[in-house]
């Protein structure tokens, strides 16, 4: 059929350095001149195993007891204690009963000593709490040092494996279901090019998905942006995970965008974000062709670089009016409207630039700064229906705009994370069709990166 | 000498329909100028694009259409099967039947009216209407000398007769025949036909320039209000109808040399301005019975009403090539009980901006209204604010098979926005004339 045939011709492949190193005499080669070595990433397909191998779970106490519970609730193979030479598919360190550093030594020594045994694309997890401002010193001394911790074994990794962290608020246990969501999305291949980056899990959730392999069935989304690039791989992913999609870009990509509605039996609404009118209309097509609406992704935005000594008005103004303005207004009419309620999902693609600046990027940066300062804030406007806020800053992503950037150049950026390769579009999409699932309920106002680790900000 | 019927059909009004065919919405790619854009494109490239826009706005991929139908004027003759084979490249599931139909500038019209009938007739419940046409790509045929000659060659036997057969080659055979927008009949073009109506109707210049400025700004405004939005999907990288000129001036279309007519010396008139050019595109209607389109919660703008063909004798009577719709909207209206007054919007197609202002003429004039129509007097006026009051084809082009599919939609559109008059559904009539002496026109009204 023609479906599968679409589906394949869109399948993405890694780049030519990453094959070339990733067997035979490049392998040999690469090792030799001490070249990058990025593994081919174990990316997620939908009934394929969580992890590939037994995992450890590293931690006394009822919280580590607890996690251990879940995942053989979920048919996993758990171990409590390693076994030397036993091959590991993930760790997950569970360190929610921190009050001193002291305490990080043993879990930590735990963990090291395990590390040899890792398969290719294995996990580390850890589950704690993050240092609150009125933590006793010592406490907060603990906690954060998971933060530094995680951040350091993400750079010691190879071979496509990754470490995430998931942080629990307040009162919230160490299994709870907003954590486990958060556990399980680092575990997989949806997490491939997520590395050195933490989660929070702000309230309880609920129970997970009914169904894992197509969390999102019966969920209407739409997906702004969505004609190429990073917008279209969202639309598909989100497709492939059950919901269906209207896919929004300009009326001048429109043949891009129906090309996209079509391969996944979606709707296409052309129509400019930045009209007064963008967010009605959305509405308008959503509850006359669907009657709801439950999934919304900002992802339309557009770049116009200038040093700000060079910049002008018009660069500066189309760059706030489309990536946040027109957020802000569309958000407001989402959440004016009664059907927009329940396990209601905003996620906003922000940047890497937002949080760690770039050159030539004033406008940009604050456009996307700005969007993870409006994620924060709209979480508590969302929380009050049920619903939640999150953002995704991608990195270095392989798109048609960064193939456009000057060999060396590109080669370079690719480079400089600790996955040593750029991201697909898929990656980004992946991040946002998890905080689309129901099952992601509690996971709010979080900003997640999704850069490999990229060496630039935090 | 013949006369077109007047009246309507005796007995024709009274059938009760059995259900509604109604216009849910629909899609073409931008017109592009020949020899533009689309230079490279095919007719089934291109109707496959203005399907593939359809289907992703409705959300039909996959899905099993009840029938479509489309057609090209200018048609190569592997073609043959084109509305089949475009919906076979296109999203729409396999499974939908298609079919070819061609009544030259009428055939999106008569797309859409068939196609109707056949919904409210309850043969199908869904359908998409559609036409394309390239003056770009069209087909150039080898001379009828040259091709008897290939023909006879194909029949040989031996080599003998095949070097026989191939001796009787002559240079002039070689010449290959391009597509002429001429008459068969009479020789002359389109152009020059509607020059001669043009002058008989006594149509000025003035007139015909401010039609084409009104076109281009009509549709420009409409552009710029984002009508088009869900109207058109674009193609080949062009969004916007090339032949569109937004700043285009009284003073700039003065300017233009006559371009037809020039035998008529100071009383030529007809320039490129106040005509279409030549143009590539195409476009497609959904449409659909109620039940159908309820059940998959898609919008319905319109109903499609009725519709009505005409033809005149323009080789041996006294009627313009392009006057067949002055006899087609009468009967259309007396049969539903309707005047001019009773149309809140009117698309008369403007082939030339003389072909509608012709009519316009032929309607207000007494004479006509009583020895040609039958009637005590004129037939009416048309209130030339609610004229094509998005541009039609002088600004935006006209791919002759896609220009029905393109009336028919926006006029649909705009009736579901105006919604209702009075009191009563909004009513839209679309006029196209077409070659042969040939004119479809149907009625629409708001959902």
């Amino acid at each position: 059929m023609s479906q599968t045939s679409k589906a394949s011709a869109v399948r993405e492949k890694s780049d030519k350095y990453t094959e070339f190193v990733s067997r035979g005499f490049g392998r040999d080669l690469a090792k030799r001149l001490g070249l990058p070595q990025p593994a081919v990433l174990r990316r997620y397909r939908p009934n394929a195993p969580l992890v590939e191998g037994p995992i450890l779970v590293v931690g006394h106490g009822v919280g580590a007891d607890g996690v251990a519970q879940v995942l053989l609730d979920w048919h996993l193979d758990v171990r409590r204690h390693a076994t030397p030479k036993e091959k590991l598919g993930a760790i997950v360190v569970v360190l929610d009963g921190l009050d001193h550093p002291g305490q990080l030594s043993e879990p930590m020594l735990a963990i090291g000593a395990a590390l040899r045994d890792l398969n290719k694309n294995a996990r580390i997890v850890s589950i704690s709490r993050p240092a609150l401002d009125d933590d006793a010193p010592a406490l907060a001394a603990a906690r954060n040092g998971v933060d530094g911790i995680i951040r350091s074994v993400a750079k010691e990794l190879r071979a496509g494996a990754t470490a995430n962290g998931v942080l629990l608020a307040n009162g919230i246990a160490a299994d709870a279901p907003s954590a486990m969501s958060a556990l399980r999305f680092f575990l997989s291949g949806r997490s491939a090019f997520v590395d050195g980056q933490f989660l929070t899990a702000s309230s309880e959730g609920t129970a997970g998905n009914a169904d894992w392999a197509s969390p999102l069935d019966g969920s209407v989304a739409v997906v702004t942006g969505a004609a190429r690039g990073i917008g279209a791989a969202i639309a598909r992913t989100l497709a492939r995970d059950g919901a269906t999609v209207i896919a929004v870009d300009v009326p001048a990509a429109g043949d891009h965008l129906a090309a996209v509605a079509n391969s996944i039996r979606g709707t296409a609404l052309q129509l400019d974000v930045t009209a007064p009118d963008a967010g009605a209309r959305i509405l308008d097509h959503a509850l006359s062709r669907h009657g709801r609406l439950d999934i919304v992704v900002h992802n339309a935005g557009i770049t116009r670089d200038k040093l700000l000594a060079n910049m002008d008005a018009g660069r500066w103004d189309s760059v706030i009016a489309v990536n946040i303005a027109s957020q802000l207004r569309m958000n407001e009419a989402f959440l004016a409207s009664s059907s927009f309620a329940g396990n209601a999902r905003i996620i906003s693609v922000s940047s890497t630039s937002g949080i760690a600046g770039n050159r030539g990027q004033s406008n940009y940066a604050a456009s996307k700064a700005g969007v993870i300062g409006m994620v924060r804030s709209t979480a508590k406007l969302l929380a009050e229906r049920g619903g939640t806020v999150n953002a995704v800053a991608p990195g270095f992503i392989e798109t048609d705009m960064t193939a456009k950037i000057p060999f060396a150049t590109r080669e370079v950026a690719r480079r400089l994370n600790s996955l040593q390769q750029g991201g697909r579009p898929g990656d980004v999409a992946e991040a946002i069709a998890y905080f689309a699932q129901p099952g992601s309920a509690g996971v709010t106002a979080n900003v997640l990166r999704v850069c490999g680790q990229n060496l630039v900000g935090q | 000498m013949t006369t077109p019927t007047a009246a309507a059909t005796p007995g024709s009004s009274a059938l009760p329909v059995p259900r509604k065919a109604v216009v849910v919405g629909g899609n073409r790619i931008p017109f592009a100028r020949s020899g533009g854009a689309y230079t490279h494109s095919s007719n089934q490239d291109m109707l496959t694009a203005a399907l593939d826009g359809l289907v992703a706005r409705f959300g039909l991929a996959g899905e099993e259409i009840g029938e479509v139908a489309a057609g090209a004027v200018l048609k190569h003759s592997r073609d043959f099967n084109l509305a089949r084979e475009a919906v076979l490249g296109s999203a729409l599931a396999a499974t939908t039947p298609a079919y070819d139909l061609q009544q030259a500038c009428a055939t999106g019209m008569e797309a859409v009216i068939g196609l109707s009938n056949k919904i409210k007739l309850g043969q199908i419940d869904s359908a998409i209407a559609g036409g394309v046409d390239s003056a770009s790509d069209a087909p150039i045929a080898v001379s009828e000398g040259l091709r008897s000659i290939l023909l006879d060659l194909s029949r040989a036997k031996t080599a003998g007769q095949k070097a026989k057969i191939i001796a009787r080659i002559r240079p002039k055979d070689l010449t290959p025949n391009a597509p002429t927008t001429g008459e068969p009949r009479t020789g002359l073009s389109m152009g020059e036909h509607q020059a001669l109506t043009t002058a008989q109707w006594n149509i000025t210049r003035e007139a015909q320039d401010e039609l084409a400025l009104a076109s281009h700004q009509n549709l420009a405004a409409a552009y710029d209000r984002h009508f088009f939005d869900d109207l058109i999907t674009p193609f080949r990288g062009l969004s916007r109808d090339s032949n569109l000129r937004a700043d285009s001036s009284l003073e700039k279309l003065a300017k233009l040399k006559p371009a037809f007519g020039k035998a008529l010396g100071e009383g030529a008139t007809m320039t490129a301005g106040n005509s279409t050019p030549l143009t590539d595109g195409a476009s497609t209607v959904l449409l659909a019975s109620e039940e159908w389109a309820t059940a998959r919660e898609l919008p319905i703008l319109a109903d499609v009403v009725d519709g009505e063909a005409a033809a005149v004798d323009f080789v041996h009577g006294k009627d313009g090539l392009l006057m067949a719709p002055a006899f087609a909207v009468p009967r259309l209206l007396a049969r539903n009980g309707l005047t001019l007054d009773d149309i809140d919007y009117f698309e008369i197609h403007e082939a030339f901006a003389g072909t509608v202002l012709s009519t316009l003429a032929a309607w207000e004039d007494e004479e006509f209204g009583k020895t040609r129509l039958g009637l005590d007097g004129a037939f009416g006026t048309v209130d030339r604010s609610k004229l094509n009051v998005n541009g039609s084809s002088l600004a935006a082009g006209h791919p002759f098979a896609a220009t029905g599919g393109r009336l028919v939609a926006t006029l649909a559109k705009m009736l579901h926005e105006r919604g209702t008059v009075d009191g009563r559904p909004a009513r839209g009539l679309i006029s196209v004339c077409a070659a042969g002496g040939q004119g479809v026109v149907a009625i629409l009204e708001a959902r």
